[in-house]
């Protein structure tokens, strides 16, 4: 997400320092996405064009790369960022109803940010809580033992956090 | 000498050199392992697990990459071969979309063929259909991923014979696709249109644009003059739609199948080719003369065009500015042609047949209308004109010989060959002591720059003028070839780039063959054969000397390289940006 001040070029001078450090190294191409996305936040297309100018490779095959991994994303992440865990137990205990009422109450699907870029959302894989599940964490918020119906009161409870600070 | 190991396969005792695969060993041996994702030379990467054999391992290994050692036993058939090969094939089919009926590959399928070999009669897996959209945004190609196997074919030739990427495998697990970067449409990728992936292609995902529909629509408009001109590969392929072996020549043949299908006048687009050479001979001789930017790089095949536009737009200068010989031939069709024979040029539909896709996008370029008529209306592959040719029941096998049309009939034997990796350069080469000093020379057989070997060199000397050619087919070879003229470690005056290997008669054009007949045969070589024998056979050998041609000089065009030809004739090139900057 460009907020239009001047970090754009500082993103980029942090990008072009990120190829130069490992042009001429095998292998160089996942290094590079995964500092690119934590300056980013995510890897648009003119993030991809750069480096598969900067590393000579196709950008066709940095966008395979991209793709195959589901770390790398495609879209901006939200200032909170949900994810929701779908590993076995969280599962068995009805998360992937919560991540449905999510979807559901942000009108976003899994990968997606919400337009005033304030929510995205996430499926993953067990976050080692299985003792609370079904379980989602926004950001560093843990939140357990859920039913679809806290779902609202939750995201409503960060509008009001932007409500306040605002 | 390569050194020899010895190993059974199937009790067989086979010697095969060291460092080949059991694939190769076993086919010579007349032991047949099936593939599906192998193709030589091009895709040998063991993916989609038919090939697999037992070499005593833990589990079976792909014979495709499986490399002959000493003693090394190999079981190709056995009940679990077969099991693991059907099981594998039938989660292949399962998720095919398996219209085969109307499928633009029906009878000419690999994984059709391959599903008849090993005897499946029921698929006991019913795997969920993806429901991609089909790119047809494309002037050229055609992509349906429906019908895709993944098995890597296209992007093998596409991204290491062609050095473009247009195309990768994205995703992972059954979400995997191949497609373009942010799944853009073909259109908006450096894509040159070449159509090698269509050829590589062993079942119905990749295709032509077709013009089929829009041809017989306009031979049966009443109002049009409907004329056809076909490109010299297109004879020398046309006859394996229709079972002959690979290297028929069938000129005769398919003059006759075209006048049959109603076109009004059947032209060879040999003679836009002596043309071709008269202009880009002239072009040269005066490059060298005056100093101008060298080497002079043919401008015949419109993929390595858009190629040169993406990849090295700081040569476009070196590119010739002469029209490709089937645009030349439109645009002389609807000028010299229209006002000799009183027709209204706007009447004019120009057909042509080529064993190129590309030639599709060029005919669509905007510049290339300098009659104020767009130089071409449609453009068939040579497939598709088998298939109007089938579709109109007509018997090509029994045909009668018929001959090329006037006023622009008869051409040399120099514009035959252009359809040949080399053939441009050897017709300039026979003409160009004669455009230099006015007699010619005694070479007529330039046979260096023949063959298909990757880059070739060739230099002649007249009047004390040394000129240092070279001749490269297929995009990687050409780009290895610029780097080093950019560099400064080679020097020439003269280039020839095709974009296909081979030349056009391999073009992705052409008829396909499967990976099995292209195992055994060059279809580069074979093809290629055809042209140079009917080149032999010919009674004018150089372009200059074609009196169709020197009459058009004489009539319309005053002089190669003046003031008409560069209007009509010659063109210009564009800087091209890889992929849009933004996302629609």
């Amino acid at each position: 997400m460009s907020c239009g001040c001047c970090c754009a070029d500082t993103k980029a001078q942090e990008l072009e320092q990120i190829i130069a450090k490992y042009k001429d190294q095998r292998g160089a191409l996942i290094p590079v996405l995964h500092e690119a996305q934590e300056v980013y936040g995510y890897l648009p297309l003119s993030v991809q064009k750069k480096i598969a100018e900067g590393l000579n490779v196709s950008l066709a095959e940095v966008y395979g790369v991209v793709t195959f991994y589901t770390q790398f994303s495609l879209n901006p992440k939200g200032k909170y960022k949900i994810n929701v865990c779908l590993g076995t137990a969280c599962y068995v205990k009805g998360s992937g109803d919560i991540f449905n009422k999510l979807s559901e109450v942000l009108k976003i699907k899994n990968g997606e940010c919400t337009s005033d870029g304030l929510f995205s959302l996430d499926a993953c894989r067990c976050v080692g809580a299985c003792g609370l599940a079904p379980v989602i964490m926004i950001n560093e918020d843990v939140y357990g033992r859920l039913t679809v119906d806290d779902v609202p009161g939750i995201i409503q409870s960060y509008f009001d956090k932007e409500a306040e600070s605002k | 000498m390569s050194e020899f190991v010895t190993l059974t396969i199937d009790g067989k005792e086979v010697k095969a050199p060291k460092g080949s695969t059991v694939l190769e060993a076993a086919r010579s041996a007349g032991i047949n392992i099936p593939t599906l994702c192998f193709l030589k030379d091009i895709n040998e990467i063991g993916a989609c697990r038919m090939c697999i054999v037992d070499v005593g391992a833990r589990s079976f290994q792909a014979a495709c990459m499986y490399p002959v050692s000493e003693g090394l036993k190999v079981i190709t058939n056995s009940p679990k071969i077969r099991e693991t090969r059907k099981v594998t094939l039938e989660l292949i089919l399962s998720s095919h979309e398996k219209k085969c009926l109307t499928c633009v590959r029906s009878k000419n399928c690999e994984l059709q063929t391959l599903a008849k070999e090993l005897n499946i009669k029921d698929i006991r897996f019913e795997g969920e259909l993806q429901n991609y959209p089909i790119d047809d945004l494309s002037h050229s190609v055609v992509r349906d991923p429906n019908k895709c196997v993944l098995c890597r074919r296209c992007v093998s030739v596409c991204k290491n014979v062609q050095t473009v990427s247009a195309i990768d495998t994205m995703g992972r697990g059954y979400k995997t696709i191949v497609a373009s970067p942010f799944h853009m449409p073909l259109k908006d990728t450096p894509c040159v249109n070449c159509g090698q992936c269509i050829v590589a292609c062993p079942v119905g995902a990749l295709r032509e644009k077709s013009s089929v529909e829009k041809v017989w629509e306009a031979l049966s408009n009443k109002d049009l003059h409907v004329v056809v001109q076909t490109a010299p590969a297109v004879r020398a392929g046309l006859g394996e739609e229709f079972d002959y072996p690979v290297g028929t020549r069938v000129t005769g043949k398919m003059v006759t199948a075209l006048k049959m299908l109603g076109f009004a006048k059947v032209f060879d687009t040999d003679t836009a080719a002596d043309l071709t050479i008269m202009e880009e001979g002239t072009e040269l001789v005066d490059r060298i003369k005056n100093n101008g930017k060298l080497p002079l790089i043919t401008s015949c095949s419109p993929g390595w065009i858009k190629f040169c536009e993406h990849f090295y737009p700081d040569m476009l200068d070196n590119l010739s500015t002469c029209k490709s010989p089937q645009n030349m031939f439109g645009a002389v069709l609807k000028s010299y042609y229209a006002e000799k024979m009183g027709i209204d040029p706007a009447k004019i539909f120009v057909v042509s047949v080529m064993p190129c896709t590309a030639k599709k996008y060029e005919a669509e370029r905007p510049e290339l209308a300098s009659t104020g008529y767009p130089d071409i209306d449609e453009v068939l592959t040579t497939r598709e004109l088998a298939e109007m040719i089938k579709e109109a029941g007509i018997d090509f096998k029994n045909l009668e010989d018929s001959q090329f049309d006037d006023p622009m009939g008869e051409a040399t034997g120099a514009g035959v060959i252009f359809g040949a990796t080399g053939g441009v350069m050897e017709a300039a080469l026979r003409s160009v002591p004669y455009l230099l000093t006015g007699k010619d020379d005694d070479n007529v057989d330039i046979k260096v720059v023949r063959g298909v070997e990757t880059v070739k060199e060739a230099e002649v000397e007249v009047n004390g003028i040394k000129i240092k050619a070279a001749v490269v087919h297929g995009l990687g070879n050409a780009r290895k070839l610029l780097d080093k003229i950019k560099a400064g470690e080679a020097e020439y005056h003269f280039v020839e780039v095709m974009a296909c290997p081979g030349g056009c008669v391999n073009g992705g054009g052409q008829p396909i063959q499967p990976a099995s007949v292209r195992f055994d045969l060059d279809l580069r070589a074979e093809r290629a054969k055809a042209l140079y024998e009917e080149d032999q056979g010919s009674t004018m050998r150089r372009s200059h000397q074609n009196p169709r041609v020197l009459k058009m000089y004489e009539e319309y065009f005053e002089k190669p390289g003046g003031h008409k030809s560069h209007k009509l004739l010659h063109t210009h090139y564009v800087a091209r940006e890889n992929y849009p900057e933004n996302l629609e």
